[in-house]
């Protein structure tokens, strides 16, 4: 018997391992490929050209025009779901304290979109685009993106808000202090971090989504320049150099997947770091 | 004679299941030090919340009742609660410095007080920092966060915070259950020093904090008042047989 | 906003929340009823039943049967779980019950990175690495011939994508689980593994459950690296080996010709309705799962 559960046990283990070791090694392998991929292939003037005619079909020029319009459209996007978010968060932990049903409510509404695919606010923010006589743009680019981003700011402020404890609220509304003022210059004072790591993780997800620009945000090859005109980006191009059927063409679709994997790692490491450096001023309860 | 700072009629506060104060009936004397003295559970920290209006953030609580400063009723809707609570300190259990440097803690406070003026902020920040005897040990970082102070230290920023928003009554909360000796035998002297311009109201549990410094006794137990008056009187001669029986250490 | 005093200040605030309350609240109704709008015309014209259920799609005849892309997206989620579940389970054991604490340190940026990658780069990883595999030796190595563009190689793919997901809520719940709870099985006399087994996941079944569910959700709704592996052809799949369409592949891969073939945006935007009440569902779903799991 004990025999037997031994072996169990020693097999379990194994397979644990190997769990864990396949987790660690695809991503490695994952990284890997890209790199080593992207690196070959990539070049200066990759990094600061925009596509001349022929690009997509060996000629010269880069992918500056996704770079760029992939940071505006994300940036955008970002700040508009902050403004939106922000407020809403800050309600639902100050105003809404205490009123239980009410907080279940909206939190329960707020699970209900999280997690909806990118591809039904591409469909949505076409069709309103559509209803609106709108065309392919950054503006509407920025629009669907922000929708798409929205659950996952408003989420990750909430949690981090509902630590806030009591006693600070108690103690700032003993000196005077009205519901907005505890709110936007107490809450988000105690919880900057928390807040800057929402942005970021925002931000990272709205750059690296395709299925919400495709139909909205459009494509071109040229730098943004206006709100109104389409907007290249980065998801996209890769997607358009890697369907052309010259060889070079495609290596440089991997060259972009690797700046754009660059771009991403760099948010997540700031999100840290950052996130870090406002600490200070937090009180640890 | 004894002036009314704090006058309490019928208050009654109701959580969900239980009736946390029942018909509470008291006097908070002007410019002296009032302990609510008790034991643990008996509503008192309830009672104090219910002076400035802290209970409106735990709807789950019913209040009713009337509670007067200034011939004012702090429980009616329609009162301008956010310049009635500016009329009274609070010191809690364990300190809450806001998320800020130390200078701004005490600056934030003033500025919701109406001071303007850098030059003239900077001067009252110095000065309320030096009443709370915190000022020499800070005045080398006043620009760091107010979270790295100790938490005595802590404790003595909040009440030079309390302090300047100028109130005429401070509430504590079990101000120096959470502190070391040294930092507790401050808080009890400063409040000692500063009665004659300021009501003070203590909540406690330590019979030996009270009797130390009490001028006014209010005794409660399971929601209600049993006994209240002046110290002396309270400790030497207590009226009912419950209060007698808690200063016997039987409660305790 | 300095002019303003501290009344006015409180109004503007108040209202700025109140408005983008009111936007998010009502974003899910507003999704539902534009797409809903939108498919109106297809529904009224062919039924529900029908157009789940009609394995023919030939919009230029007026034909949307969509029962191949929504069997392409079930077989692709399935197998992704079957893959991904496993897996996950036995790492969360492994990281929170078994290795050293400083290999959950590890763990952490681990996740992070791999939740981070776009959709759009685990596609191109996709047809790198894992397109030429099937094709060149894993279909042969069990004797089928295939294109290496495949129900399989979405699955394999979009499994990855989801471990981190999964990975995540699993190391979550079981940290959750008290030490005191392991502690007595194992003065009980009982080896690490039975405690894991008898204790540990009896006591987490359900929020295992609901790691698995948010996982089946996120990978359904999985678009880009889906569709760029997936093979795109428009037919009910009869092995793993077959190349297969997924409801969001047909949206992104159609709204071009969306306008020159009549009912066609009506037939794109009720694959939209689809995937949002599939989504909806789920998430209702676990929402009521995990309150009753939190109610011990």
């Amino acid at each position: 018997m004990k025999r037997r559960l031994k072996v169990e046990e020693t097999f379990f283990r194994v397979m644990m391992n190997l769990s864990t070791a396949f987790i660690l090694l695809i991503l490695g392998v994952i990284i890997y490929s890209v790199f080593e991929k992207g690196m070959k292939a990539i070049s200066w003037e990759m990094l600061t050209s925009i596509p001349s005619g022929g690009y997509y079909y060996g000629k010269g020029g880069g992918i500056l025009n996704a770079i760029v319009g992939s940071m505006t459209l994300a940036f955008g996007a970002t700040i508009l779901a902050f403004l939106i978010g922000l407020p809403v968060a800050l309600y639902i932990n100050v105003f809404l304290h205490g009123k239980k049903k009410l907080v279940n409510l909206i939190r329960f509404i707020l699970d209900l979109i999280w997690g909806i695919p990118s591809i039904v606010y591409g469909a949505f923010g076409f069709t309103l685009m559509v209803l609106v006589g709108l065309q392919t743009s950054l503006l509407a680019g920025i629009i669907t993106v922000t929708l798409f981003i929205l659950p996952i700011m408003i989420r990750s402020m909430d949690e981090i808000l509902r630590t806030v404890p009591a006693g600070l609220m108690e103690a700032t509304y003993s000196l005077g202090s009205n519901k907005s003022e505890l709110a936007f210059k107490i809450f988000t004072r105690q919880s900057v971090s928390g807040i800057i790591t929402a942005v970021l993780l925002s931000f990272g997800r709205a750059i690296g989504d395709a299925a919400s620009v495709l139909f909205t945000a459009g494509y071109t090859d040229n730098l943004p320049n206006s709100l109104m005109e389409p907007v290249a980006t980065l998801p996209l191009s890769i997607f358009f150099q890697l369907s052309s059927p010259v060889p070079e063409v495609q290596e440089r679709a991997y060259a972009s997947a690797l700046v754009l994997t660059v771009i991403i790692l760099i948010v997540s490491l700031f999100s840290r770091g950052l996130g870090k450096r406002y600490h200070k001023t937090k009180i640890n309860f | 004679m004894m002036e009314t700072a704090i006058k309490i009629n019928n208050l009654n506060v109701f959580a969900e299941k239980s009736q946390i104060l029942k018909n509470i009936n008291c006097e908070i004397p002007k410019n002296k030090i009032t302990v609510i003295l008790g034991p643990s559970g008996c509503g008192k920290t309830t009672l104090l919340k219910c002076m400035n209006r802290l209970t409106d953030l735990y709807p789950e609580l019913k209040v009713s009742g009337e509670i007067l400063i200034n011939d004012k009723n702090v429980l009616d809707p329609d009162a301008d609660i956010y310049k009635l609570r500016q009329s009274m300190g609070l010191l809690s259990q364990r300190p809450y410095p806001l998320p800020m440097t130390i200078y701004n803690n005490i600056a934030y406070a003033l500025k919701l007080r109406g001071v303007k003026g850098n030059r003239k902020i900077s001067l009252l920040v110095m000065d309320y920092l030096r009443q709370a005897n915190l000022y020499e040990e800070v005045r080398k970082r006043l620009k760091e966060p107010a979270s790295k102070l100790s938490i005595g230290q802590q404790q003595r920023l909040c009440l030079a915070r309390g302090l300047a928003v100028n109130p005429e009554i401070i509430l504590a909360d079990e101000p120096t259950s959470a502190l070391d000796p040294v930092s507790s035998r401050f808080i009890d002297e400063k409040f000692q020093e500063i009665k004659t311009n300021y009501t003070i109201v203590v909540v406690t549990h330590i019979l030996r904090q009270a009797r130390r410094i009490a001028d006014h006794v209010i005794f409660m137990y399971l929601g209600e008042v049993i006994e209240q008056g002046p110290a002396a009187q309270f400790f030497e001669n207590p009226r009912e047989e419950q209060t007698r029986l808690y200063l016997d250490g039987m409660f305790n | 906003m300095y002019i303003l005093n501290r009344q006015q200040r409180h109004v503007v605030n108040y209202s700025w929340m109140l408005i983008s309350l009111s936007l998010v609240a009502f974003l899910p109704f507003l999704l539902f009823s534009v797409l809903y709008f939108k498919s109106f015309l297809l529904l009224r014209d062919f039924g529900l039943g029908q157009l789940i259920f009609s394995h023919s799609w030939h919009p230029s005849r007026g034909e949307f049967g969509f029962y191949p892309f929504i069997i392409g997206s079930i077989w692709v989620t399935l197998l992704a779980i079957l893959i991904s579940t496993p897996i996950c389970l036995l790492t969360a054991i492994n990281v929170t019950q078994y290795a050293k604490k400083r290999f959950l340190r590890i763990m952490h940026p681990v996740i992070d990175i791999l939740a981070g990658i776009p959709s759009v780069v685990y596609g191109v990883w996709g047809i790198l690495v894992i397109v030429p595999f099937i094709s060149r030796y894993l279909g042969p190595w069990l004797g089928i011939k295939t294109m290496g563009y495949s129900i399989l190689a979405a699955a394999f793919v979009l499994s990855i994508m989801i471990i981190p997901f999964i990975l995540n809520i699993m190391i979550e719940i079981f940290k959750t689980i008290p030490m005191e709870l392991k502690e007595a099985a194992l003065s009980l006399g009982s080896t690490k593994w039975q405690m894991v087994k008898h204790v540990l996941l009896r006591k987490a079944l359900p929020g295992i459950i609901a790691a698995v569910g948010f996982g089946l959700a996120r990978a359904f709704g999985e678009t880009m690296a889906v569709l760029m592996v997936v093979g795109n052809v428009v037919k009910v799949p009869t092995s793993v080996f077959d190349p297969g369409y997924t409801l969001p592949a047909l949206i992104a891969n159609n709204y071009g010709e969306v306008l020159s073939i009549p009912q066609y945006d009506s037939a794109l935007m009720f694959a939209a309705l689809l995937l949002l009440v599939v989504s909806l569902f789920f998430n209702l779903l676990m929402h009521f799962f995990i309150s009753r799991y939190n109610k011990y």
